[in-house]
Parts: C-alpha cells; structure tokens; sequence
C-alpha cells in the first residue's frame, strides 16, 4: 500500500466541529493528530520502524509517522509518532459521576459544622497499607496544605489526625474507633500491579466486617484514583488530582449532614 | 578555599562544632546498646546464611532465641563463641541446630573472653579477608576501566523481578548511567529480617537479598566491562535491618547504600534508639568496606517547604557527618544528601536552589555530594517535568555535585520506563558537556540574591544546631524539627529489639573495621 492512500491531504474531511463525534486536534478541526511515545522489544532497523508503522495503524490512526527512533539497548527500540486517529467519541452521551457538594471555603466550611453538628468533628487519615508516601495525606491534612488549600490541621471545626504512612488497615480502623472518627481517608500514592486497589478493597473488607462501614465516612484519595473508582471499590468519594483539603473538607460534612450524623 | 558566595568559614567552623557537640551526645548513648539487627549482623559475619525449615533466616533463628531466653544483652559472639568451643560445630552448623532446636546455646559450659576470641578468630578473619576482597575488586576496576567523571549519573530500576531489573540496569548503563539504584519493595524498610533468595514479585521496587545483590552486581560487572566504565551498585541500608544490609552489600560488592542516621525514624517511624544504634554499625562496615553512604536530608524538603526549611537540611547534613566520623567513615565516602525542591513557580527559585548547592558543596568540600532532584513538583505533565530536571541538571554540574539523582520525567506517574530512563540521561549528558564550565567562569555578585541566600540558611543553621545542642537530638527529633516530622523517644517501630550491653557483651569487629580499610 502506498503512503499515498494515508495522505491527509487526498482526504476530504469535515472541519467544523460535531460534538457528537469528536477526535483529536493538532492544528486543524478534526485532524485527529495524536502523539505518541513507546519502546518495542526489537532492534533498531527498517523493520523495526515498518512495527511501529504497523502498530500505529492497528490503534485506529491514519499516516503512521514515524518521527525519531533509537535503539535504547541491544534488542529495544524507542519511537516518537504521530498518526491521525480515526475514532470519534459522542462527547454530548458521556456522563461521569462526581462528588456532589458544594466545595466551600475554610471558613465557611467550620461555619457549616458550627451549624449543623455543633461539635468538633474528627477526620483521622493517614496513607495504609505498604504505601511510604506521605506526600498525598499531608498535602491534604497539614496546617500548611497544599497549593495555597491550607490542610484540614487548620480547620477551627475540625479534629484532624494524621497517622502518616505504612499504617496497616486493621490499627488505622482501630485508631479510628478510640478517636471517634467521623470520618477515614486513606491516601495511595504507591499503584504499582494496582496494590492500592487491593489494599482499598482490604480496608472497605474489614470496615464491613466489623459494622463500621455505616457509621464513619470513607474517602480515599490519590493521583491516579478517581471518584468513580472509589465508589466501585465502597468508599464514599475518591479525591483524584487537583483536589485539595477544602474538596475533602467539604464532602465529608454535607455527607454527614445528609446521613443525619450529629 | 575561598567561598565563591562569600560564606563566612568561621561560622562554618562554629556549626560544625555545634554538630560534632551533639553528635558526641548520641554518641555516648550508642555505644552502650546492641540491637537485634546488630546482632544478627554479627551472626552473618560469622558466616551464619540460609533460612530455617520455615522460610525463617538462620541469623534471626539464633537472635530470637537468644531474645526468648532474656540474654540478648550478652551478644551473638558470646554464645555462639562457646557453643563453638563445646560442640566442636561451625557458627553455621550451629545455627541450622538452633533451628531444629537440638541445641540450646544459652545452656552450654560457658569460657572466658580470651578463650572464647580464640574460637572465634579464624572465622572473623576470614570475613575481614572476604570484605577485603571485595573492596579490591573494587579498586582494581577503578584502576583498569576506569568511571565516568562527576556527578556520578544515579538512576533507578524497580521493576520488582530482579531478572527484568538487570535488563533495565545494564540498558541504563550503556546510555551513560554510573549507579544503579535497585529500589526496594514498598514495605521492606519495615521488615525485621531480610528475606532470602531471587526475588521476582515487588511492589513499586524489588527487595533486597543477598542473591540479588549477587545477581546484580554480576549484571552490571558484564556491562561495565562491555561499556570500559566501572558500573556502581546502590541499595538501601535504611529501615529496621540497616548494619545486616550492610554487610550483605560488604560481601557482594555494593558501591553506594542509603545509610541515613535519621531518615528512618522520620520518614518510617522506626525508634529513634533503634536507628542510632543501627546505624552505627552499619556505617562501621559501609567505611570499611569503601562504600559511599548516602543520607536522606532531600527527603525533608518533600514534606517540610523547601525554601523555609532549607536550613533544616544543613543542619541535619552536619549532624550526619559528625555520626559518621564517629563511625570511621571518611568525608569522601560521604554522599549527603541535599535537593532542589522549591515551587517551579517561584520567582528566582532557581536562583535560591544555585545558592544552596553551591554553600553545600563548600561547606562539605571533600564530600560526594547527593543531589536529589524535583518531585513534590512534579505534576504529570512530562514536559515542563522534563525542563524542571533540566535546571536541576544545570545546578548539579555548575556546583560539581558528586551524585546526580537522576529526576524522570514521568515522576509522579509510574516507576521509570526503559525509554524514560534513557530521556532523563540524554537530558543530563547533554548539559554537563553543553555547560561543562560553567562553575568556574561565573562568580556571585556581591550583595545579589545567591550570596545573601546561602548566608541566610548558614544563620539559621546555626540557631537550629544552638537550640539542639540545649536540649539534645532526642528531644529536638520529639519536636518536629526535622521534615516537620515528631516522633517519641519511646514510640516508633523496633525498640523491643534494642537492649542494653551486658558485661560478657563482645563485638570485635568495631576495632577492626572502623576507620581501617
């Protein structure tokens, strides 16, 4: 086949924009321009790059190119792409579940509990399992915060306990229970073979296990997880990228509110 | 040497001073302990390997059973000195009879120390001997291939198959990697023993075992002759088995191990006495043995803020050499550890990050500096992450750091790819030859932001090591000072394995190992 049938150029596309079938764009509507990286496990040479050609076309793109290659170590090659993708999705049929409440100020945020609980509430978190990192439950718990968000330690409303990392789900859930927590939240920074998809799962285990499931909010939270994957896995809300202590702070009291927690 | 920032060496003087007053306090403490980990140290150098019936290894058999029987205190060597004299056995053999309980080595006739040593001696000759060697294969390769210049190139592998690690390894040491980092299995640090054999399931890294090491150290052995450039090994000495690691990397020829004074009892609540007591020991064989140690001060700045915290780190890399002089290392095998982690979006953070390293490297002139790059920062957008590692590279060659960490650009999102290795490195090689100079034909402006910002962290250097020094490390470490991390003297992981010594306590490797070589 020659290169020529691929052209974009020899194809008349549509270029105004149909939501209903949109695809990527480099410079001009519907182009579908994608970039790409990735290694193959072959060496360097023509036949290598004729793969990586081949490769392109099998993940729906159109005018594989190839753009700069090289052989990273005897037997694997590194390629940087691009192609046209031919897929389009119906943006106007996506629905994605978010966590719905009202992300409030610091202030407005210990008002509520004033409000509605008139009590200190307590958030224990800290990050389980194997996981190391305390970056992720710092970011959100510490006086300083993250970004500009000062943590929940600020809270005047709130009790907040960080328990750091590497604590084992059982002491985090019995920890929980001597500080009568009205809310856990576990960060997972470590997801490598998806550990943190097991140890989520070995928490919201144990929490049913021992009634407690009902009586405490759960959150989870982490670059990679998404509030759909943590309600699939029993949490509450899950608290993805770009979330930070005044999203946690403001999920969990209108989710208390709600189940008529006092 | 005169400071090109124009630092003032008498305060200087006076900081280290300070470190070496409080380091001597630790100091006294230490030498009065042993601990588990210590101890089945010693059951290592005395050639004990291997795992029990149930997957348990033979050192931490006999440790246990000495902790069962309430005689920790008198030392491995002791008992293990006259169940020699009494059975006639090898530590070894002793020890696979400790498993099956058929000997019980705190019931046999006990002898006096001079007999005793006698038992002992050929057997701990024979391990000095083995280190020795090792540490001469060593040298040799520097003397024949030769290494790469400085910094040192350091990157990581951590793919948790220590078979699908030596692909990657001996990969990154042919794009121009000098030290291969084999990153541990996510909870390892935690372990009170050190698992046995080839290991091929980890998560977020691979565990450290003494075949490993092996296994590595042959892979990177082939592909340093292959390249015509030494090819170093770093593991982790840290966590709650830190002197055992570090002899396992003594007998197998590990060049770097991350050997912390502090770093576990912030960052992996292990006790403070532990780690003090550890860490000790392990740094007697890493000098010994002629191993870089590096320490984990980069590591405050991922918790604490990299621009008011930055004296922390000075502070702490103070104290950890002091603790290390202490231990016999000498400064050149010092990788202290300091970083470049402030917020991209500050106004002139490179100019704050340029004015650190260069007061590091001054004010620790002979040491291997370990320069650690962004990742708090690092946000999953590849491409500024690619151009942040690029500055960090800038400083690293423009200050003559000795170790660069190398940052990746996928950092935050998954451990590095193949492919992502080979950018980081292309990145590195490309400004350390495109600036190559720099260092020595740019001076700091006097009065400028650099020179006012590295005699800013100094003071406040010295006014943290002054409050340390009124109430001690102990404390200090009870009040958040470091990474803003608080931790009690009494609470953490692993203080059941520490005790005091006894007066039949015997370790002679301390006087043979320490600051010898």
């Amino acid at each position: 086949m020659s290169e020529g049938l691929y052209s974009m150029e020899a194809k008349d596309y549509d270029k105004t924009l149909d939501l209903k079938k949109i695809k990527p764009y480099g410079d001009t509507m519907n182009d579908g321009k994608v970039q790409m990286s990735f290694t193959l496990p072959v060496p360097c040479g023509a036949e290598a790059i004729e793969a990586a050609k081949q490769l392109i076309k099998k993940m729906g793109m159109e005018n594989p190119s190839v753009v700069y290659y090289k052989e990273l170590t005897p037997g694997f090659t590194f390629f940087n792409c691009y192609g046209s993708c031919t897929h389009t999705v119906n943006y106007e049929s996506i629905y994605v579940p978010k966590v719905e409440s009202n992300v409030m100020s610091m202030p407005d945020t210990d008002q509520y509990i004033r409000e509605h609980f008139g009590r200190k509430i307590v958030i224990v978190g800290a990050s389980t399992g194997t996981d190391a990192h305390t970056v992720g439950i710092d970011a959100i718990m510490n006086m300083k915060g993250y970004a500009g968000h000062y943590g929940l330690e600020r809270y005047d409303m709130i009790e907040a306990y960080n328990l750091g990392s590497q604590v084992p789900n059982e002491e985090f859930i019995q920890k929980g229970l001597e500080l009568h927590a009205d809310a856990l939240i576990i960060s997972q920074t470590v997801t490598q073979k998806d550990v943190h998809i097991q140890n989520l799962t070995n928490f919201i285990e144990l929490m049913e296990a021992e009634g407690l499931r009902d009586k405490m909010i759960c959150c989870c939270g982490g670059a990679r997880i998404t509030h759909e994957l943590a309600q699939e896995l029993g949490f509450d809300a899950g608290f993805g990228m770009n979330t930070y202590a005044d999203d946690v702070a403001s999920f969990i009291v209108q989710e208390m509110d709600k189940r008529g927690m006092k | 040497m005169e400071s090109k920032l124009g630092l003032d060496f008498k305060k200087v003087e006076y900081a280290r001073g300070l470190a070496k007053g409080i380091a001597t306090d630790v100091q006294s403490f230490v030498e009065q302990y042993t601990t588990v980990a210590v101890e089945r140290t010693l059951c290592r150098l005395m050639g004990i390997d291997g795992v029990d019936a149930n997957g348990v290894p033979l050192p931490n058999v006999v440790v246990d059973a000495l902790k069962d029987k309430g005689v920790l205190q008198e030392g491995a060597l002791f008992f293990l000195g006259n169940a020699m004299i009494a059975t006639g056995l090898c530590p070894q053999e002793i020890a696979e009879k400790v498993a099956t309980q058929e000997l019980d080595i705190t019931k046999v006739v006990t002898r006096d120390q001079r007999k005793i040593m006698e038992a002992l001696q050929p057997v701990i000759d024979s391990s000095i001997e083995r280190i020795r060697t090792r540490r001469q294969r060593r040298e040799h390769y520097l003397d024949t291939i030769g290494e790469g210049p400085k910094p040192y190139l350091y990157i990581i592998v951590a793919t948790g198959n220590i078979y699908e690690d030596v692909i990657q390894a001996q990969a990154g040491a042919r794009q121009g990697a000098d030290i291969i980092a084999v990153i541990r299995t996510t909870g390892q640090s935690l372990l009170d023993y050190v698992p046995y054999g080839a290991t091929t399931e980890g998560f977020g890294g691979t565990f450290a075992t003494q075949e490993n090491f092996r296994i590595m150290r042959k892979a990177l052995d082939e592909v340093g002759e292959e390249q015509g450039r030494y090819i170093r090994l770093c593991n982790y000495c840290s966590g709650l088995c830190m002197p055992e690691i570090a002899i396992m990397g003594a007998f197998e020829g590990l060049d770097v191990m991350l050997n912390d004074a502090l770093y576990g009892i912030l960052f992996r609540d292990i006790n403070m006495q532990r780690t003090l007591v550890d860490q000790y020991m392990s740094r007697i064989i890493n000098g010994f043995a002629g191993v870089i140690i590096n320490t984990g001060e980069d590591n405050y700045l991922t918790t604490a803020d990299a621009v008011e915290a930055a004296h922390t780190v000075l502070a702490s890399d103070l104290i950890n050499e002091q603790l290390a002089f202490m231990a016999g290392l000498p400064a050149e095998q010092m990788g202290l550890g300091h970083a470049f982690e402030m917020d991209p979006m500050l106004e002139n953070g490179f100019l704050l990050e340029l004015a650190q390293a260069q007061m590091t490297r001054e004010i620790f002139p002979k040491a291997t500096l370990k320069y650690m790059p962004p990742t708090k920062f690092m946000t999953g957008n590849i491409f500024r992450g690619h151009i942040q590692d690029a500055l960090f590279n800038m400083i690293g060659i423009w200050t003559h750091q000795g170790i660069q960490l190398l940052g990746m650009p996928t950092e935050a999102i998954h451990t590095p790819f193949m492919s992502d290795r080979y950018l980081s490195i292309e990145n590195a090689k490309y400004i350390f030859n495109n600036m190559h100079s720099i260092g020595e034909e740019m001076q700091f402006r006097e009065g400028g932001i650099c020179r006012k910002r590295a005699a800013e962290v100094l003071d406040k250097t010295i006014q943290l090591l002054e409050d340390i020094t009124k109430e001690g490390l102990f404390t200090a470490l009870e009040k958040g000072i470091f990474g803003d991390v608080k931790r009690p003297k009494n609470g953490g992981k692993g203080l059941q394995g520490v005790t005091m010594k006894g007066d039949n306590y015997l370790n002679p490797f301390v006087e043979l190992m320490k600051g010898k070589r």
